[in-house]
């Protein structure tokens, strides 16, 4: 039974087809990457998931509702969500971000209960944040700060967790520890929808890659099926050299396709 | 300090404060009398002194205060900006108008409650005005210059009504409005105003949760679970109640709603919903301690309220103004 049905949705902005007739399926321990280029329409998809935009039919369930159809508290205890833009307006401590996370379940910074501090410090300590807690996060490298957010939406333990480029302007090392936490969260049980640049880190980590160009998914499967230099052609333009090497991928892009 | 001991300790301060308010005055009266005057003894002309000139003024300034800090600090959560304020976004300058309006057109007249509810429309006329503008014009930098220039507008709209008006007026009364005084207040004054200033602070109270989790941008708040149109609705609704019935009491007081905010701020760890309580307070706090200062100040006639707000409050608006780093994005 998928955690997460996505069935011929499209979206339509600004009178432009932005999605068109996109469906894919995520089951519980799974974790699939989207991939595309700029404007694609990967963040759309996630966004019309959530019911933050308007779909043009077809239908979405995750664990067997319909997103818009629940309250957003609701919605909130069923999938956490972590947008590609991360500002935070106030110089908040790490550990009130993180209790943020359990917003849904009434909890708030100044109002953390039991079970909700103890999902704080859990989530805490899994995303080694614990050292951190007390510090405030305009003062944290932007490597820390990634892992904060992302602490904050694994807080409200969801079966279903949507991200939004949690790699974006990381140096390896810690492009690589977001992944490994994503990656511990679904094999935790739970379904993650990622939206990445990088394929080779994608194809890492992820039990599929969906591929999307041009608001739609031209390709949906293992990274063995999908991430060819054909496809990378097709998909990003560019020519590209793709090898399986021992623990993961190198795709060596080497010009315009 | 817990949020417990910040609150226990400004409201202690806000009560030496009040009673400090009782014992200042042209009249010198010893504090044997004006606690006997305040329990109902003392002579008739005591008790006139301190429940019917000083007590009242002092409360007046205390509620006004505390309807701007958390009309402020609600603002500033909603709007995630520490400049967000009743007098700098334009609302208690449309407040004074809905309220001149009223006076100088002899429809204060119609009954007890019309200057409350047309100072109250003109806020919620700017927070409703303002809420609807923040999403389009997209830097708060320039939502502020909005509600610079609203407040603009309304302060010319007001001297345009005046110099139009059909009534005599004199220079003071404009300057009343215009700069904010608790002068001469009486609690019969105050009781018309009165349930809406609650109304909104209790409304405002009711929408906190929300502004925490704000903190993380409009996107992600509704990703955890915030009804954002509900909060947007209930801090457009309580800071025009509250802001409305402030100016209905004392006039446009500018500037006490960003101070205390950001004095507060960081004694609960920049949590916008904790920010609230503890600013209603200091906010009270500082215009009744500004309140007692106008009446000491050794001046030929006596300086407003609002003039002394606005000496203290106007140097920390360009303080944080300043010392702000440009936000990315």
């Amino acid at each position: 039974m998928a955690e997460l049905s996505i069935h011929e949705i499209g979206v339509t902005l600004a009178r432009r087809a932005v999605l068109q007739d996109v469906s894919l399926q995520a089951a519980p321990g799974e974790m699939v990457v989207l991939l595309g280029p700029n404007g694609a329409g990967k963040t759309v998809l996630l966004r019309a998931v959530l019911g933050l935009v308007k779909r043009d039919g077809g239908s979405v369930t995750a664990g067997g509702d319909d997103p818009v159809s629940l309250p957003a508290a609701e919605r909130a205890r069923r999938i956490a969500y972590l947008p590609q833009s991360r500002p935070l307006a106030w110089p908040v401590r790490v550990r009130d971000v993180v209790a943020l996370g359990r917003f849904a379940h009434g909890a708030s910074p100044g109002r953390l209960g039991g079970e909700d501090a103890a999902t704080v410090e859990r989530t805490l300590s899994a995303c080694d944040l614990v050292a951190l807690a007390e510090r405030r996060c305009d003062t944290l490298s932007g490597g820390e700060l990634s892992r904060v957010h992302l602490a904050r939406a694994m807080a409200a333990e969801t079966p279903l967790l949507l991200v939004d480029e949690p790699t974006e302007a990381l140096d390896p090392l810690h492009q690589y520890q977001v992944m490994r936490l994503l990656r511990a969260y679904a094999d935790a049980g739970n379904c993650a929808l990622v939206v990445l640049h990088e394929a080779a880190l994608a194809a890492r980590f992820a039990d599929r890659l969906a591929w999307i160009s041009g608001g739609r998914i031209v390709a949906d499967g293992t990274p063995e099926e999908t991430l060819t230099p054909e496809r990378m052609a097709e998909v990003y333009g560019v020519r590209a050299a793709v090898r399986r090497v021992e623990d993961g991928w190198v795709v060596a892009v080497s010009g315009p396709a | 300090m817990s949020d417990r001991s910040l609150l226990m300790a400004l409201t202690g301060v806000t009560l030496l404060a009040l009673a400090a308010a009782c014992l200042v005055g042209s009249t010198p009266l010893g504090v044997e009398r004006v606690l006997s005057a305040l329990a109902g003894g003392a002579s008739a002309g005591d008790r006139v002194v301190v429940w019917e000139i000083r007590l009242p003024r002092a409360v007046a300034a205390f509620a006004v205060g505390a309807a701007l800090g958390a009309s402020g600090a609600a603002l500033q959560g909603l709007l995630r900006n520490p400049l967000a304020e009743p007098g700098v976004l334009g609302v208690s300058a449309t407040a004074a108008l809905g309220a001149t309006f009223v006076i100088y057109y002899g429809l204060a007249s119609a009954g007890a409650l019309a200057l409350p509810m047309a100072a109250i429309v003109g806020a919620l006329a700017a927070t409703v005005l303002l809420t609807a503008a923040a999403p389009r014009v997209g830097s708060v930098i320039t939502l502020i210059l909005v509600g610079v220039g609203l407040s603009s507008f309304a302060g010319a709209l007001t001297a345009l009504l005046m110099n139009l008006a059909p009534h005599p007026f004199s220079l003071s009364d404009m300057l009343n409005w215009m700069l904010g005084t608790v002068a001469n207040r009486s609690f019969a004054d105050l009781a018309p105003t009165a349930p809406f200033l609650a109304a909104g602070l209790v409304i405002l109270f009711a929408g906190r949760r929300g502004l925490s989790a704000l903190t993380l941008g409009e996107e992600a708040a509704a990703g955890v679970g915030l009804d954002l149109p509900r909060t947007r609705r209930l801090v457009v609704l309580g800071a025009g109640l509250a802001t409305g019935a402030a100016v209905a009491i004392a006039g446009a007081i500018g500037f006490v709603g960003i101070v205390a905010p950001h004095l507060v701020r960081p004694l609960v760890n920049h949590d916008p919903a904790r920010t609230l309580a503890p600013s209603a307070l200091l906010a009270g706090l500082i215009l009744v301690l500004a309140d007692i200062g106008v009446r000491v100040a050794p001046t030929d006639t006596e300086l407003k309220l609002g003039v002394v707000a606005a000496l203290l409050g106007a140097p920390v608006f360009i303080w944080i103004v300043a010392a702000r780093r440009v936000p990315s994005g």
